[in-house]
């Protein structure tokens, strides 16, 4: 608590890497998504717009759509298949006073069944003759969780963001990045529909299910380094390393390296590979050896012991180049990143005849499409 | 991962003290008419927000760690 009573006095994080000192650009991106893998399909709209007025002031809002239609793992092995939407709206202002930049923001998200609505706040500033900036930053979420077919249910959860972000000029062809993120939850943290599996042997296929039962606190922290670098052609290699470590004993490394290629023509090309790998959660298991076996029981494969690997290509075409009437300029982007996801403790119970605890681990492959248009005037 | 908590701390520190003396001039040793690379928007950190907001989402909601990815954030209520 000492940690985060320091960190509130430092007023903390929100990191505009290598931005303090000057506004952000006024522009306009329209972007679809959709995301398909694991029985899941997510698509939605993006609009953001961001407007400078006053010369010290921009204005930024934001509307995200997810419609949902799922048939994942969890749910053809333990619920019927679904549909939802969540809608998400923020809205932020920066000022810029000198070299400081001061920002905040407020985002709400709805779905039938949650709710959540957080405030941001951040300050950075230019230093050492504008070769460094640092920022910090402190978000406040409350959410309320509420169950489908049970009106009496409603749980609270607060969560705190401190951040610290520091980004360097090394040299004329290389940037720097470092990023501290704590974060603190407190509250109902479970999905109020996901259950754990125990051996029963009552049942033909040996095993049950009730629900799963989280702790009520969590305190994480992640360290991340980055780093771009100007080739010595017109083009760019960056790389990314993240550690994060929590309460709950989840451990996980992220590593990325990518490359920007700009060629004539107006086109931009891009390609990058993330690997990502993480160890379960202290009250994690597949199958337990019998009901109310713990306190405190998952079986959330997003707390299990897993690696993936993403590969990414996108590409970018700069049109308007002269611009037009009031715009600038535009781009239109397509990328597509492909997700190989591992589970080494997670098993794919949709294969039945065999005794408990030895099917098959789960895997599954995962496509993510983005396209978009933005619009700089 | 206590230390990394202490890491953070110290950074928060660290970075209050070098706030304070923000005002101090240093002479940069890359100067201003030296960095068109750096300004060349292949060389910035978050390109197009709207996407990288989006696949921080995708990335945050499909595993268990979170945070320092050098956005705003600010979550999304997705547990």
């Amino acid at each position: 608590m000492k940690r985060s009573l320091l960190a509130a006095l430092c007023l903390l994080v929100v990191v505009r890497a290598a931005q303090a000192g000057v506004l952000p650009e006024d522009r306009a991106d329209v972007l679809v998504h959709s995301y398909d893998g694991g029985g899941v399909t997510i698509q939605g709209p993006s609009l953001l717009v961001r407007k400078q007025f006053a010369q010290k002031f921009s204005v930024s809002a934001n509307h995200y759509v997810d419609k949902v239609n799922s048939a994942s793992i969890d749910v053809v092995t333990t619920a019927s298949p679904y549909e939802e939407e969540r809608t998400q709206n923020s809205v932020g202002l920066d000022y810029l006073h000198d070299r400081w930049m001061m920002n905040i923001g407020l985002t709400n998200s709805e779905e039938n069944d949650y709710t959540a609505e957080t405030f941001n706040f951040g300050i950075s500033q230019d230093i050492f003759g504008d070769l460094t900036t640092v920022s910090l930053g402190y978000s406040l979420g409350n959410d309320t969780v509420g169950r489908r077919g049970d009106a009496n249910f409603s749980e609270e959860t607060e969560r705190q963001n401190y951040r610290l972000g520091v980004s360097q000029i090394l040299t004329k062809n290389l940037l720097l990045g470092v990023s501290f993120e704590t974060i603190t939850d407190e509250g109902f943290l479970n999905n109020p529909y996901r259950q754990v599996r125990y051996l029963d042997p009552t049942t033909p296929q040996g095993y049950s299910y009730e629900r799963e039962m989280y702790p009520r606190t969590r305190s994480s922290d992640a360290a991340s380094i980055r780093m771009r670098y100007y080739m010595p052609y017109r083009a760019a290699l960056y790389a990314e390393y993240r550690k994060y470590g929590d309460t709950w004993d989840i451990g996980a490394d992220t590593f990325e390296i990518g490359y920007t290629h700009p060629i004539d023509l107006g086109w931009t090309f891009e390609g990058k590979f993330r690997t990502y790998s993480q160890t379960h959660a202290d009250f994690y298991s597949d199958l337990f050896p019998r009901s109310q076996y713990q306190n405190f029981l998952a079986r959330d494969k997003e707390l299990s012991t897993f690696a993936s690997q993403t590969i990414r290509l996108g590409a970018s075409y700069d049109m308007l180049r002269g611009g037009w009437k009031f715009v600038e300029r535009g781009t239109v982007n397509v990328i597509l990143d492909h997700m190989m996801f591992e589970y080494e403790d997670f098993r794919d119970l949709r294969v039945t005849g065999v005794p408990p605890g030895t099917e098959p681990f789960y895997t599954f492959d995962a496509n993510v499409l983005q396209v978009f248009v933005s619009f700089w005037f | 991962m206590a230390r990394t908590s202490s890491l953070l701390a110290r950074s928060l520190v660290l970075a209050c003290a070098v706030l304070a003396v923000g005002g101090c001039s240093i002479e940069p040793w890359v100067k201003p008419y030296e960095r068109d690379h750096l300004a060349d928007p292949i060389m910035s950190f978050d390109r197009d927000p709207v996407s990288s907001a989006y696949t921080g989402h995708v990335y945050e909601a499909r595993e268990g760690a979170r945070g320092a990815t050098g956005g705003g954030g600010g979550g999304c209520g997705c547990n």
